[in-house]
Parts: structure tokens; sequence; C-alpha cells
């Protein structure tokens, strides 16, 4: 960034310098910690995060514990949508991962009597085999072509539902058997999400997700390295898919109720916003996205319908102006300290 | 038997209209305008409004509907893809969740109803091969055909045209003929929205206002562009007539409730067995798969 702050004369020019702050350098290249403060400046915006969120279900009102639901159910899509970015696929249909596994543990629930415990696993597993195989001939497609499609799928399905009547048609399946109480429901999503964000998380440092950023800087030099991408894609397809299958189920039991709005624009358009406000790659963006818009938006109740409106518009205003992310500045900010210089 | 005919040209004309703005936009530019629908149902709604609220003629209406929704493009390129553009998951971004935000917007406002419909052109039928047609469907069948020939005069014998269709090939090399490429992919998305307009208020006097349009237009004049292939007109045109008469038949055959299906396995089988779409050139393929 280069300013010319004064206009006068000699027109002196700065621009911004960024430095590592010193903490930072110590933590990062010594691999023994010297003091408190280094273990502190590493391990406590990670602690308080993760403890933060383990408490905030005993200190809330029953009101808000939902809301946190809610927060939580958004997070996981988002996690899986920055995980199947992050492999280079990009995917406007989230909601497509979300009504599968909804509607896959609504039917082992309805028709075959399976509790929870079964059916929520279960579920998983198989939307993110289902949503896999359904992807699979447009593996290769890139860009804005497996935007497209995944865009069409959910609605598509939606329509499907609608014109077959399966599964009980506009109704939906109602009556399913419920999760034991608000506690264990929120405890459940809250594992889940940390699940997906640590698991992604290592598996992104590893020698695997080596592969997969490859994938998304430059595939044709992946495949020339010998390595079949659409195999590789296809998992990040089943492990993404199968994130979002788990929100999916987990609210088809929470609701007891599954039906076609499982599909709906909002399960697509809000984790796509979410992670693009808090900043994809490297998930914690994604998480802390969906923990800003969603309360936010609840706090706001009386916008009702205009929600969606607000996630868009607010996306939209990210990506232009901060397309780094809220989590990107804050961590540039805590790790770097900056200041004017003159340009000579 | 006739009727299948008739309807499936009037089907696939409407068709043609529909898609003929995105892929000008996408292939000149290169973006993948998803907000489309939005455009499309937002020329509708002025118009609406110029005819109702303000009273106008309703040709004029149509016009400034039709301008006022070009400058709306217009303004979407210059404040927001502009600084996006040429990192084409931003663009889907931006044009995503404009489109969506509009469209959310409309509902909220409550900008549906049966008293949202615009009249006709020209009221009446006339007997056609023994089925009945009311002229306004006559209508689009002449206005998709006159808009591909103005569209080919403009592309073939204007500066502009020209400029898009340099652009369309090779921005590069039409930079260094002096083609600015900013301005001309802003002027292709305004050309875009207005195409969208015009598609609006032509199609949907045969119907009630209606938000759902929106995202439905979207996702048919994506399928066209997937099938037919986004750069090629001809390849438009093809796919068009497939899918307006497969929809035709399938609605007769089976269940109008069905149609999406149809849309759902041509995307499919075209993207296996043909990733460039019907028509598409070789630059295309490389950006598809």
């Amino acid at each position: 960034m280069v300013w010319n702050l004064d206009k006068s004369a000699e027109s002196v020019k700065y621009r911004k310098e960024r430095l590592d702050r010193g903490i930072k350098v110590r933590s990062d290249s010594i691999y023994s910690l010297t003091s408190y403060r280094e273990a502190l400046y590493l391990i406590l915006p990670r602690a308080l995060t993760v403890v933060g969120i383990l408490v905030l279900p005993l200190v809330l009102d029953e009101y808000w514990t939902r809301v946190l639901v809610i927060t939580c159910v958004i997070a996981v899509l988002a996690l899986s949508w920055d995980f199947i970015a992050s492999a280079g696929m990009f995917s406007l249909g989230q909601g497509l991962f979300f009504g599968i596994g909804g509607y896959s543990a609504g039917v082992l629930n309805h028709y075959l009597g399976m509790p929870p415990v079964v059916t929520i696993p279960i579920a998983t597993g198989l939307g993110g085999l289902l949503s896999g195989i359904l992807l699979l001939p447009v593996l290769r497609l890139r860009g804005v072509y497996f935007a497209m499609v995944t865009f069409v799928l959910p609605l598509i399905f939606r329509a499907l539902i609608e014109a077959t009547g399966a599964f009980q048609g506009l109704e939906g399946l109602s009556g399913l058997s419920p999760l034991p109480n608000l506690q264990v429901a929120v405890y459940v999503i809250i594992g889940g999400m940390f699940v997906c964000f640590f698991g992604f998380r290592r598996l992104m440092d590893s020698d695997y997700g080596l592969i997969l950023k490859a994938m998304l800087d430059n595939d044709r030099a992946v495949m020339a390295g010998g390595i079949n991408i659409y195999w590789y894609k296809a998992q990040a397809l089943f492990l993404g898919a199968a994130a979002a299958a788990f929100a999916g189920a987990f609210m088809t039991h929470y609701y007891r109720f599954v039906g076609i709005s499982a599909f709906a624009l909002d399960n697509s358009v809000l984790p796509v916003a979410a992670a693009v406000v808090g900043g994809p790659g490297g998930f914690a963006g994604a998480l802390l996205g969906a923990f800003i818009l969603v309360p936010l938006c609840e706090s706001l109740r009386n916008i009702g319908s205009w929600r969606i409106v607000f996630y868009s518009f607010s996306m939209v205003i990210f990506v232009v102006t901060v397309p780094e992310g809220i989590f990107h500045y804050i961590a540039r900010k805590y790790h770097q300290y900056e200041k004017w210089v003159e340009m000579e | 038997m006739m009727g299948m005919l008739v309807y499936g040209t009037v089907n696939s004309c409407i068709l043609v209209l529909m898609a003929i703005g995105f892929s000008l936009t996408f292939g000149i530019s290169g973006i993948a305008n998803f907000a489309y629908g939005a455009l499309y149902i937002t020329g509708a709604y002025l118009a609406w409004h110029f005819l109702n609220s303000l009273g106008l003629f309703y040709p004029l209406s149509i016009a400034i509907s039709v301008l006022i929704t070009g400058l709306i493009g217009v303004v979407i390129y210059r404040g927001f893809l502009f600084r996006v553009r040429g990192i084409p998951l931003s663009e889907v971004i931006v044009t995503f969740g404009l489109g969506t935000g509009m469209l959310e917007a409309y509902r909220s406002i409550g900008l549906t109803g049966h008293g949202y419909k615009l009249p006709p052109f020209v009221d009446g039928s006339l007997e056609l091969f023994g089925v009945y047609i009311d002229y306004q469907r006559l209508i689009i069948i002449g206005l998709g055909i006159v808009l591909l020939l103005l569209l080919w005069v403009f592309t073939h014998h204007t500066k502009l045209g020209l400029a898009f269709r340099g652009m369309a090939q090779e921005e590069e090399t039409a930079l260094a003929f002096g083609i600015e490429p900013e301005s001309t992919a802003q002027a292709s998305f305004g050309v875009g929205a207005g195409l969208a307009a015009v598609a609006g208020v032509a199609v949907l006097p045969l119907s009630l206002l209606n938000v759902e349009d929106g995202s439905n237009i979207l996702i048919l004049v994506l399928a066209v562009g997937i099938v037919g292939g986004l750069e090629s007109t001809f390849g438009i045109i093809t796919a068009s007539f497939i899918f307006g008469f497969s929809q035709i038949i399938v609605s007769t055959y089976l269940s109008p409730l069905y149609s999406p299906v149809v849309t759902l396995v041509s995307i499919v089988l075209i993207l296996t067995l043909k990733p460039s779409g019907l028509f598409g050139s070789s630059k295309e393929l490389e950006e598809r798969v």
C-alpha cells in the first residue's frame, strides 16, 4: 500500500511496513518456549475459544442456547464448505449435502424406527457417500462450472421431491424421535463442530492435505505429478459432504422434522457467507464467521425474512472490501505490527 | 401433436430469449452472472411500477425499465465486480450474493401476488394449424428472432460489437489492439442485464410476477448454457430447442412437475459425455475440465 500523505512540495511518500512481533518470531521458530508469556501467546487464543464455547451452554438461557445450536450447525456447514473449497472445489450447494443427510436420518427413523444414536452416524456416512456418488460425474469440472452445477442440484432435488411426492412430498416427515434434551443436543453439535474443525485442520497439515492444497493452486501440476486428482477430489468431497450431512441429520432430530426446506437456499447461502465474512482458508475464519453472523442476525430478530438479504449483502461487501476476512485481519494484527515508513 | 409442436417452439424461443443475455456476458467477460434471475425479475417489476404506479404509456415504461436494468448492471460492475475482476470465485460470490439478496428483498417487500401481472402487449389469440395461440406467444417468437438478428448485426458491424467479439476470443490480444477490457466487460455486463429485462417483460405477461421465477430462470439459463456451450449462440439456440421440446413432451406425457428432471438429467449427461457442451470451443473446454 502506498500513500501520499503529504501533498507539499517535496511530496514525501510513505508506505506501510509490517513486521512480525518479537514474541511471534520467538515462539514460532524456537522449538522450546522460554517463558509463560510465550506459552500464553500461543495457547491463550485457542484455549479461550474452545473453553468459551464449551462453557457457553451452561451460562446461556434457553433461547440463546437454541441460537447457539443453530450457530454451530451453520458453523459445521461453513467448515465443510471451507474444506471442499480448499481442495479446489467451489460449492454453492451446501444445502444438497445438508438435505441428503437430513432425509437419510429422517427416512431411517420414520420407516425403520431406528433411534437417533444410530441414524445420525449412518446418515453422516450415507450422506457423504450419496453426495460423492451424485457429484462424481461433475468432479471434472473446474471453478465456475462446478459452482453452477452445485447451485442447481439442491433446487432440483427440492423440485423432484415436490413432483414425485417421495418421502411424503411437501408435508415432509414429521414426528421423528427427538434428542434427549437441549443440553445433550447442544453438546452433540458442539462436539461435532470441534471434531470437524480440528479434524480438518489436522488433515490439511498432513501430506494428504498437501495434495488437496496443491489441487487448489494448480491441478494440472498435480496431475503431472502422477496423482489422480479426481480420486482425491472424490475423497475430499466425501469428507466435506459427510460433515454437512451430519449437520442435516442432527437438525432432523432436533426439529423432529425434515422437509423440502432442508434443500432451501438458506442452507447454501449461510455457510458461504459465514466462511467469506470470517475469512476462507484455515477453518478458524469459517467458525468465527458463523459465530458473528448468526447471533447478530438473531439479535435483530424483528428483521424476519430480511435475514437472507442481510447475509447475502454482508457476504458481497466483505468479499469486495475485506477479501481476507475478519479472522485473517485479526490474526495479522495479533502477529504483526505496522508502521508508516518513508519511501526513498 | 400439432399443439406440441407449436408450444414446443414457443417454449424454446422463450428459453433463447432468457439465455442470450447470460451467455453474452459470460462469453465476453467470463463473469457468470448469478444475479441474472434477479435482474430478469427487476426488469418486470420496474415495468409494472412504471405502468401502474406512475401510469406511463406501456411501451415507454418497458423501454425505461430495460434501460434502468441495464444501468443497474453497469452499477453492479462498477461498484463490485470491478474490484474482484479476474478472481472467478469472488465474482461468483458477488453476483450470487447480490442476486439472492435482491430476490429475497423483493420477497420481503411483498412483491408477489395476483396484483402483480403485466398485461400482454396485444390481447387476443388466433388459430394456427388448428391450435389456439395468443398473440403474446407469437410476439415472443418474433422478438427472439429479431433480437438474434440485431445481436448478429451488432456484433459484426458495430465498433462495440466487434470489441465484444475480440474480447471473447482473446482478451490480451484484444488489449493489444486498443480494446479496453474493463470498459468492454462493463458494457457487456450492462447489455446482458438489459437483455435479462427484455426477457422479463416479454415472458412474464404469460403468468403472474413471482419471486420464485428468479431462481427458476437462473437454473434454466445455466442448464441451457452448460448444454449448449456458453460462447456459442448456435449452441444456445440448439440447447433451448432441446429443452423447450423435451419439457413440453414430458409435461404432456408424464406431468409438468417432472420437467426439472429433464434439466438435471441433461446437465449430468452432457457433462459426462461432452464436457465442452454441444457446440463449445476448445478454449472453453480448458476452463471447464
